[in-house]
């Protein structure tokens, strides 16, 4: 059961010629020449200057906004305050085109008079500089009168605790119940129990959010955005209180999301003035604005109570978690809905009780981030295992090896896994991968960590989540794909082109994507939860199938064969076993246009459709499917400075199939930078809500002097259910990597910090407890 | 307002006479003249994606004011492959895989740039001290310290060549 992977029925994809191949992405060259036009790379003549002011403090009254000098300021055009906007409201729900009710979610767009966080916005500015539109903002006053606030969700869930909006403060709960846990626990020989606790995280994507808006000459209001979502439009145009066909979203390259540009940021401010004035209006955020202006990853409390055998069979599991899901809802509910999911990790556990709840606080609110609340329970799940090894006197891996699900298991959720689970292969490998162990040196200890983790690609399914493409030929046998889809970096339209390419016998550079686009791309929905080469590539996939289907019923006509003694190929179709017996592709798409054969084809992927889980036992189907892998570090912990180096970082992950093999190898390296910083270095914190650490010389990242060279084992198990056999490695790549970390630092100094970040000062107090006689008082 | 001052340097090999506010930033400069390459990431010179070369060596332009470069030459990611030929760092962040989201690329390939021409023969701690003051938030930097060895690797070459 070791090592070997499980079989897998699925035929392997044969003879592919563009897929499986590390080719240089199509949106690369324009990068790196400097030639791509970002969100903020475009102006218009005549295009005013925006500015958003946001309050100083976290919980209060606005009692007075006088704007009058700063709107009597020459060069200043507009200024809004929330008495300018009626009682217009946005929504925070889930992004997206699933036209389902939303969740009470709706929150005021500036304050009209309650401060919630630090940073709420209280006006925005146009003016025809950016220096007029600062100089107006600072020309705004106000008068704050403080109100008590909740600053820590435990404390948010007490009798008489200041509410910051509504009746209470519990956002969202869910819960899991499965099996029998009395008898699961009576089973148990050991019972190992302890408290992980997480940080708020910030995205730190290189390009802050920034956006050009202008209403055409059909009253459209036209908004070129840097984000992830193009379906807001209509979450704008219902702010706006105009049709959704009179909002148009145009994309760029995306400079990094990670999560941070899923709602919607700067794109209600811009339509609102670009309305107001009649001009053109550029809003591009500062960092520090950005740091302010959209959520984090939500701080977690996660408890886990496990119950296991002697010999390291858990049978029974508690989980509790509170997550922070600060001063509003936003995508909270589904972040605690994948944490819950992903709780007790890639383990088959018979009795499983979870009780989760996400909870508001005056902190700044919580939201989407790459790993989506799995990455917060990863890092409770692994930890525990390996505290679990080490209370049995077990190896940390066999330990897993003992619990691993199966194909055909089921998770918590109750949900039986059908496509391929690969967790012992790649922890194996990427164990073996960290190769010989390096040498102590006086105070500095070596340690070595792995986590594993089971992570949702694709949408929860009752959301009835569909994908768009179009794809088609011209005249001279060129490719065109038209897709909504968002490119935040990762290859998601290099992908599309790849597979296209594949479909329809041509090379990689005669394809052309347009994407990203409301008003002239089919909608392919967001890029996010790991679904755009999942979704869209299945729109893609099933597009150029068809169109690849007339395209070989034709040429076989041609050539007097069945369709299917025909392949296209380097721009030719051609009989399989008589290859001379072949014609140009842009001969044969001269026939098809000819006779006025259809040379294009839209299609819609629609990925499973539920109904919602039992709401008293959590048990029901919630994702289309998972991906399992490992990630394995070595460290080197400094035990007299607490300083940690990774020394090692491998990823192995069964990704189905890689499209672009260099394009998956870069999630794998940028997810354990990402991983890394969360474990080692990065906190937003907030100190009574008020954020104490809004730049990168406080807020820290890690550099290429923190990263060795992270090694990416991709393992091809064809089980996915993208195209070719894909799942998706988005959000894989990240989500073990912090519980990896912990799990090394602990093995190198023999014992564990808790909370994230393990900074320095953490492992120093850690070993001063252990021995509490040596060091300064 | 600021004052305006008038400036004569050359950008990416062309000489520019250039009326900008005294208070001015290079960064802002740059970006008003149409060198769109050249990244806002932080205004701080904390991030390193605004960097460009002034007389070889990078510098974060948002901390520099225009009318401090008079004189000198500035070069931009898109410079650098001025006279023909695709400049063998850009060749090689392409081909290695170096490049995801691409707002930090220009000013890494420019970083590198300064770097290599002090070191030429670089080891992995090398790039990572040359490129320390740029952040990459996609990458993990893995495939940037092959991009920047192999681009060493081909100037390299070039020079024995010449």
């Amino acid at each position: 059961m070791t090592g070997a992977p499980q079989d897998w029925t699925r035929a392997p994809n044969v003879n592919l010629r563009q897929v499986g191949k590390p080719l240089v992405r199509t949106d690369v060259p324009g990068k790196a020449q400097g030639r791509t036009r970002f969100a903020g790379d475009h102006v218009m003549p005549n295009m005013l200057h925006a500015k958003v002011l946001r309050a100083p403090k976290a919980s209060a009254r606005l009692t007075r906004l006088d704007a009058a000098k700063a709107r009597a300021l020459e060069g200043v055009v507009c200024v809004l305050t929330a008495a300018d906007l009626a009682d217009r409201r946005a929504a925070t729900d889930i992004p997206g085109q699933t036209g389902r009710k939303r969740l009470a979610t709706d929150q005021q767009i500036l304050v009209r008079e309650r401060v919630r966080y630090h940073g709420e916005p209280l006006a925005l500015i146009a003016a025809e500089t950016l220096a007029l539109a600062e100089r107006a903002a600072d020309l705004i006053e106000y008068d704050l009168e403080p109100l008590p606030g909740v600053f820590d969700p435990v404390e948010a869930l007490k009798p008489g605790a200041p509410i910051v909006q509504g009746t209470d403060n519990v956002v969202a709960t869910y819960k899991v119940r499965k099996g029998d846990l009395e008898a699961g626990f009576a089973e148990a020989e050991r019972v190992v129990e302890n408290t992980f606790r997480t940080q708020f995280v910030e995205h730190a994507f290189l390009e802050p959010e920034v956006g050009l808006a202008w209403v055409d000459e059909n009253e459209v209001i036209n908004i070129r955005v840097s984000t992830q979502v193009i379906e807001h439009f209509r979450a704008i145009a219902d702010a706006l209180g105009v049709a959704h066909n009179q909002v148009r979203i145009l994309g760029s390259m995306v400079g990094g999301g990670f999560g941070g540009k899923e709602d919607v940021t700067v794109e209600i401010y811009l339509a609102l003035l670009a309305q107001a004035t009649g001009r053109p209006v550029r809003l591009a955020y500062t960092r520090e604005d950005s740091f302010f202006g959209h959520g984090k990853r939500h701080p977690f409390v996660i408890t886990h109570r496990t119950g296991v055998t002697q010999d390291g069979r858990i049978t029974a599991v508690q989980i509790t978690m509170t997550a922070d899901a600060g001063a509003y809802v936003f995508l909270s509910p589904y972040v605690l809905l994948y944490a819950v999911v992903a709780g007790p990790g890639p383990y088959r556990i018979d009795n499983v009780h979870i009780d989760a709840r996400a909870v508001a606080t005056n902190n700044m609110y919580t939201s989407a981030f790459r790993g989506f609340g799995a990455a917060q329970a990863c890092v409770a799940h692994e930890q525990q295992m390996d505290e679990i090894a080490k209370e049995l006197g077990l190896d940390r891996l066999e330990l897993r090896r003992r619990n691993f699900l199966r194909t055909g298991d089921e998770i918590a959720t109750g949900y039986a896994i059908e496509s391929a689970v690969w967790s012992d292969d790649c922890m194996t490998k990427a164990w073996a991968a960290l190769g010989e162990r390096a040498p102590e040196d006086g105070p500095v200890k070596i340690g070595r960590g792995v986590a594993t983790y089971q992570q949702s690609y694709g949408r929860i399914t009752w959301l009835h989540d569909t994908s768009e493409a179009w794809v088609g030929v011209e005249i001279d046998a060129t490719v065109v794909v038209r897709s909504g889809v968002t490119d935040i970096g990762a290859g998601q339209v290099s992908a599309l082109a790849q597979i296209a390419a594949e479909l329809l016998g041509v090379s990689l550079g005669e394809v052309t994507v347009y994407n990203s686009d409301s008003a002239t791309t089919p909608l392919a929905g967001t890029t996010t939860a790991t679904r755009a080469l999942y979704m869209t590539g299945n729109a893609v996939h099933l597009a150029a199938e068809a169109l690849r289907g007339r395209l070989i019923g034709r040429a076989a006509e041609e050539f007097g064969v069945a369709p299917s003694e025909v392949d296209l190929a380097e721009s030719r179709a051609f009989v399989i076993d008589a290859p001379d017996k072949s014609m140009a592709l842009k001969d044969l798409v001269g026939i098809c246009a000819s006779e006025g054969i259809h040379r294009s084809e839209l299609a819609m992927f629609r990925a499973p459709f539920t109904g919602e889980i039992d709401p008293e036992t959590g048990q029901g189907r919630v994702h289309p499917d998972y991906a399992f892998g490992a990630h394995a570090v070595e460290v080197a912990v400094d035990t007299e400075t607490g300083e940690v180096t990774v020394l090692k970082s491998v990823g192995a992950h069964d990704v189905g199939q890689a499209i672009n093999p260099a394009a998956v190898a870069g999630q794998i390296e940028g997810g354990a930078a990402q991983g890394q910083g969360y474990a080692l270095s990065e906190a937003m914190i907030y100190r009574d809500g008020e954020l104490m650490t809004p730049s990168f010389s406080e807020y820290l990242i890690p550099t290429a002097m923190d990263m060795p060279r992270v090694q990416s084992i991709i393992l091809e198990s064809r089980s996915g259910l993208g195209p070719f056999g894909a799942k998706g490695i988005g959000e894989p790549a990240l989500t073990p990597v912090a519980p990896a970390i912990a799990n090394a630092v602990a093995d190198a100094i023999g014992r564990r910090v808790f909370e994230l970040p393990i900074t320095p000062e953490r492992i120093v107090m850690a070993l001063r407890e252990a021995e509490p006689r040596k060091g300064p008082r | 307002m600021a004052e305006t001052k008038t400036i004569a340097l050359t950008i990416n090999g062309r000489d520019r006479k250039v009326a900008a506010p005294a208070n001015a930033t290079l960064l802002e400069t740059l970006r008003e003249l149409g060198y769109f390459e050249v990244k806002s990431g932080c205004e701080k010179g904390d991030c390193g994606a605004c960097a460009v070369l002034v007389d070889g060596e990078a510098i974060d332009s948002c901390l520099a004011l225009t009318w401090t470069v008079a004189g000198r030459a500035v070069t931009t990611v898109a410079g650098l492959s001025l006279g023909g030929a695709k400049h063998p760092l850009i060749e090689a962040f392409e081909k290695s895989g170096a490049v995801q989201c691409g707002y930090c690329t220009p000013g890494l390939i420019v970083a590198a740039q300064s770097m290599l021409k002090d070191t030429p023969e670089p080891d992995d701690d090398d790039i990572r001290l040359g490129l320390s003051g740029n952040l990459c938030r996609c990458t993990g930097y893995t495939k940037v310290f092959d991009a920047v060895r192999d681009a060493a690797a081909v100037l390299r070459g070039a020079e024995s060549q010449a």
